[in-house]
Formats: structure tokens, C-alpha cells, sequence
């Protein structure tokens, strides 16, 4: 699994961070994504997919 | 020969399906129906209403969409849908200025910044426990425990002196408070105004280390410098959105929970459990009960239709909240349901900015309020509770409840 996240759309939310906290955290400095894991291993496969479904600005893009 | 006049139905304000907690009827047929519903609003303009999950996000993702009229505006009859936007409105700014004010204030709500406050929240829910468990029943949970919270946690995160504490709360109260009347909420109004002006003054001069101060010193060091009326502006954004909201969700999610025994027995049995509760309990209530208002300012595709600039829209977050499709068998309260997809907190770059502070404070009530008080039940018949119908945000006026004395 590939992830891409897109920066400039987040909206620091902090969905992604509170359903895959080990793939996804938030920069101190303005609350934006960052990504953690570019390709976690296979038992964070599902929650980093509820996180991607849950973003409501549609920053986080899973390439499987 | 039939003539067929086509008036637009009326949105629907009414609960009428029996269930103080069920959303109107007439949202199941309007989910059912293809495409959206153009219904007459009580603010006088027809909108085109969505009701189903995936059109609910469909539309709030929507960059064609404006949030010029506040949330709600829609069913206030003689309500304004033109007034000019006050800077430093979050809510009704679009595009670069409004992700521009975000992201100054993001850093405020992060995941890690929120959860380094549950132990104050943690503390400050048992404080409100230990002090009604000194009372005997029955007491108005929601004067006594559902409204003091949340405007604590919001004097907390501004940076309110303790001094000054009790003075704010009250006056939030009353503002918040939908007993009170017209002459003393003008009043309350005032004073809330003037003691934010104060505040922000004080923290210009010298910014210290809570959100206002920080604010004020990350918007200075980018070059973004926010005037004394953004961030009054600001403050109250903050203190309404995050105030009334929590306290609403508090009492009527207490309510709901004393109809559903087994359901809160689970709770009690497992205060693990709040976790999911408090996300089920969102989309349950879907509080923000008459959804969010748009304008297209070009077109907007959802499901097979255009709509076209210049048309409002309305997104039916209770609606949404209950489509089968998503959730199954909806009108029921399953708090082990995974529900953090729901819609109580919009969608899109709208979404609350204040959700997870809004998650750990419910949280800790969730787990502690019923540990505490494990007889809590009502103390009038369930028939002679009020509701707050009309409302923008739906809650319950008062929740008098008693407890059996030994239990401590
Ligand atoms: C149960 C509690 C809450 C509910 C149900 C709730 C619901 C909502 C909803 C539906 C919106 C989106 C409005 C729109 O799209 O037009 C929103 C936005 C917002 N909420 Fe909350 N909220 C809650 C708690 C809080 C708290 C605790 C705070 C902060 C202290 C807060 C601050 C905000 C702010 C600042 C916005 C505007 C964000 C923006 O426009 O970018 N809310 N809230
Ligand atoms: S869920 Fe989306 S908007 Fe929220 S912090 Fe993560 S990437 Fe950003």
C-alpha cells in the first residue's frame, strides 16, 4: 500500500491522526498532516483506509 | 382538464415521528427520493435540501459552495442571508481566507494539543460530580454540570483569570441559556462582547502562553498580524461553537442514555466503552438539527444533477446521519457502533475545528458520570421534559435528576 497526502487541501481536522495514530500525525507548528508511513505494513492497511475515508478534505490518497 | 399547481413543500421543522430524538419523518422519504428536494424555507428562499451520506459529502467537499449566511440561517424566518461577513468569522468565510484564519488557529486543536488537556477536563468533571454527590436530589444537570463544563474548558484553553471565572460563566449562561429573555440576553451580549474586547486588550499587551497568546504571536511572526475585532471575533466564535454544543450534547445524550438501560448498563459496566459512545451519540442526536446552508457560486454536481450559482443549498446532517446505507438500522443507539464517519460535525474544510476537544470532553463525562452515580435517573415523568424544537442547536432546556444518597 502506497499512501500520498496532499498538504495544501488538509484542513488539520485530526481525524487521520485519531484512526491511524502510527501512520499519521499533525505538525506543531500550524496542526497540517504529516505522513508517517509512506507504505505501512499490512496490519495498518485497514485503519489507514478508515482514515483516508474519513479526512473531510480529501488530503489523503491510498494507492493499493 | 387538471392543473397541477406546483407549490414547493415546506422544509420540514417538526419532530413528528413520536421519538423526541428522531429527526422529522419526512427526512426517510427524502432520502428515499432521487436526486436533492427543492423545499420552501422559512427564511423565505427555496433550497435545494440533501439528505442521503454520500451526497451530504458530496456537497460540503463542493470548493463551488459558499458559507457567506450563517449555518442555519435557513429557518430563520426574517433572518438575514446577505449580511456582510465580520472578519474574523471563521464559519462564513470561503476559499484562502478562510483556510488562511485555519491554519493560525489549527495548531490550537491538534490531536496531541487537546488530549495534554484531559487531565484538567478529567478534573474538572470530578470536581462538578463530587459537588452535586454533596447534594442531595434532585438537581437541573444541566445548570449544574452539562453548562458550567464546557465554559470552564473554553475559559481554560482563552486564558480567562480564575478571578474572573465565575463572572464569565454566568453571562455565558444566560446567553446560552434559551429561558432567558430578550432584554437580558441583549445584556449578556453586551457584557460577553466587552469582557472578550478586555481579554484580547490584555493579551495584545502581553501574550501569554494560552490560545489567545499564541495566537496573537504566531499571526505577528507569519506577517498576518489579526486586529482586535478578528480576534474578538474569534473569541466568541469559539465560545459559542464550543459552549453551547458541548453542553447540549451532554444533557440530551444523559437523556437519551436513561430511556436505553441496556445500553447504559453496558456503559457502566465498561466505561472503556465512551470511546465509541461518544461518536455514536453525535450521530444519534446530529445536535446542529437543521443542518448547514450553502450558496453555490458555480455549479455543483450531486449524484446526476447541476445545481446552479446562486442557489442555496442545505445540508441535512441529521439526515445523513441516519441513512440506512451507511448505518445500519439507524434510529437505534448501538454505542459499540463504529460511528466516526458520522455528519454531527460536518464535512469538508467546515469540518469542527473544536471535534476533538469536543471528544475528550464528552468522553469523560460518558466514563465518569455513570461510574459516579450509577442510580442517576430522572426526577420528573420522561412527558414533562423540554425540548429545545426550535433551536438551532437541539438540546434539552432542563434534566432534573435525583440518585439514591449512599451511593457515592
Ligand atoms: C458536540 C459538540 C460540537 C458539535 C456537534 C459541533 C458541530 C459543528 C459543526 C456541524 C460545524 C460545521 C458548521 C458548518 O459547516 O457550517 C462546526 C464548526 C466549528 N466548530 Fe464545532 N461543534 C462542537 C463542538 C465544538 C467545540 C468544543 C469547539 C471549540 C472550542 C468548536 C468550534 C468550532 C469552530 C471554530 C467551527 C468553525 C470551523 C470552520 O468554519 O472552519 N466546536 N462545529
Ligand atoms: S484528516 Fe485530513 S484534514 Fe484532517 S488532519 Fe488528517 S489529512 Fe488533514
Amino acid at each position: 500500500m502506497k499512501v500520498r497526502i496532499d498538504v495544501d487541501a488538509c484542513v488539520g481536522a485530526g481525524q487521520c491522526v485519531l484512526a491511524a495514530p502510527d501512520v499519521f500525525d499533525q505538525r506543531d507548528e500550524d496542526g497540517m498532516v504529516v505522513l508517517l508511513l509512506e507504505d505501512p505494513p499490512s496490519h495498518l492497511e485497514a485503519a489507514t483506509e478508515h482514515a483516508a475515508l474519513l479526512c473531510p478534505a480529501l488530503a489523503i490518497v491510498v494507492d493499493r | 382538464m387538471t392543473v397541477t399547481a406546483t407549490f414547493a413543500r415546506d422544509f420540514p421543522t417538526e419532530r413528528d415521528s413520536g421519538c423526541p430524538f428522531d429527526p422529522p419523518a419526512e427526512y426517510t422519504e427524502l432520502r428515499a427520493q432521487e436526486g436533492t428536494a427543492s423545499l420552501a424555507c422559512p427564511v423565505g428562499v427555496e433550497a435545494r435540501v440533501v439528505s442521503r451520506y454520500a451526497d451530504v459529502r458530496a456537497m460540503l467537499g463542493d470548493p463551488n459552495l459558499s458559507s457567506h449566511a450563517a449555518p442555519s440561517t435557513h429557518v430563520v424566518a426574517g433572518g438575514l442571508l446577505d449580511r456582510p461577513v465580520a472578519p474574523g468569522s471563521l464559519l462564513n468565510m470561503d476559499g484562502p481566507g478562510h483556510a488562511r484564519l485555519r491554519r493560525l488557529l489549527t495548531p490550537e486543536f491538534t490531536v496531541k494539543r487537546i488530549q495534554a488537556m484531559r487531565p484538567y477536563i478529567q478534573g474538572l468533571v470530578d470536581d462538578h460530580l463530587d459537588a452535586l454527590l454533596a447534594r442531595t436530589g434532585p438537581v437541573d444537570l444541566v445548570r449544574d454540570f452539562a453548562l458550567p463544563i464546557p465554559s470552564l474548558v473554553i475559559c481554560e484553553l482563552l486564558g480567562v483569570d480564575y478571578a474572573d471565572r465565575d463572572r464569565f460563566q454566568e453571562q455565558t449562561a444566560v446567553l446560552i441559556g434559551t429561558n432567558s429573555d430578550p432584554a437580558a440576553l441583549e445584556q449578556a451580549n453586551l457584557e460577553v462582547v466587552g469582557f472578550m474586547t478586555q481579554l484580547v486588550l490584555t493579551k495584545l499587551a502581553a501574550p501569554g502562553d494560552d490560545l489567545l497568546g499564541r495566537l496573537i504571536v504566531r499571526a505577528r511572526e507569519s506577517g498576518q498580524e489579526l486586529s482586535v475585532e478578528e480576534l474578538v471575533t474569534l473569541g466568541i466564535t469559539l465560545l459559542i461553537a464550543g459552549h453551547e454544543t458541548t453542553a447540549n450534547m451532554i444533557g440530551l445524550s444523559t437523556l437519551a442514555l436513561l430511556r436505553q438501560p441496556d445500553q447504559l448498563a453496558a456503559l457502566r459496566a465498561d466505561p472503556g466503552l465512551a470511546g465509541t459512545a461518544v461518536d455514536e451519540m453525535l450521530r444519534y442526536l446530529s445536535i446542529v438539527q437543521f443542518g448547514v446552508l450553502r450558496q453555490a457560486t458555480g455549479d455543483v454536481t450531486i449524484g446526476d444533477e447541476t445545481i446552479k450559482a446562486g442557489e442555496w443549498l442545505v445540508a441535512a446532517l441529521s439526515a445523513g446521519n441516519r441513512d440506512e446505507s451507511v448505518f445500519p438500522d439507524p434510529d437505534r443507539i448501538d454505542l459499540k457502533r463504529e460511528a466516526t464517519a458520522h455528519l454531527a460535525f460536518g464535512y469538508g474544510i467546515h469540518q469542527c475545528l473544536g471535534q476533538q476537544l469536543a471528544r475528550v470532553e464528552l468522553q469523560e463525562v460518558f466514563a465518569r458520570l455513570h461510574q459516579r452515580i450509577p442510580t442517576l435517573r430522572l426526577a420528573v415523568p420522561f412527558e414533562d421534559i423540554e425540548f429545545k424544537n426550535d433551536a438551532l442547536v437541539y438540546g434539552v432546556r432542563a434534566l432534573p435528576v435525583t440518585w439514591d444518597g449512599e451511593n457515592r
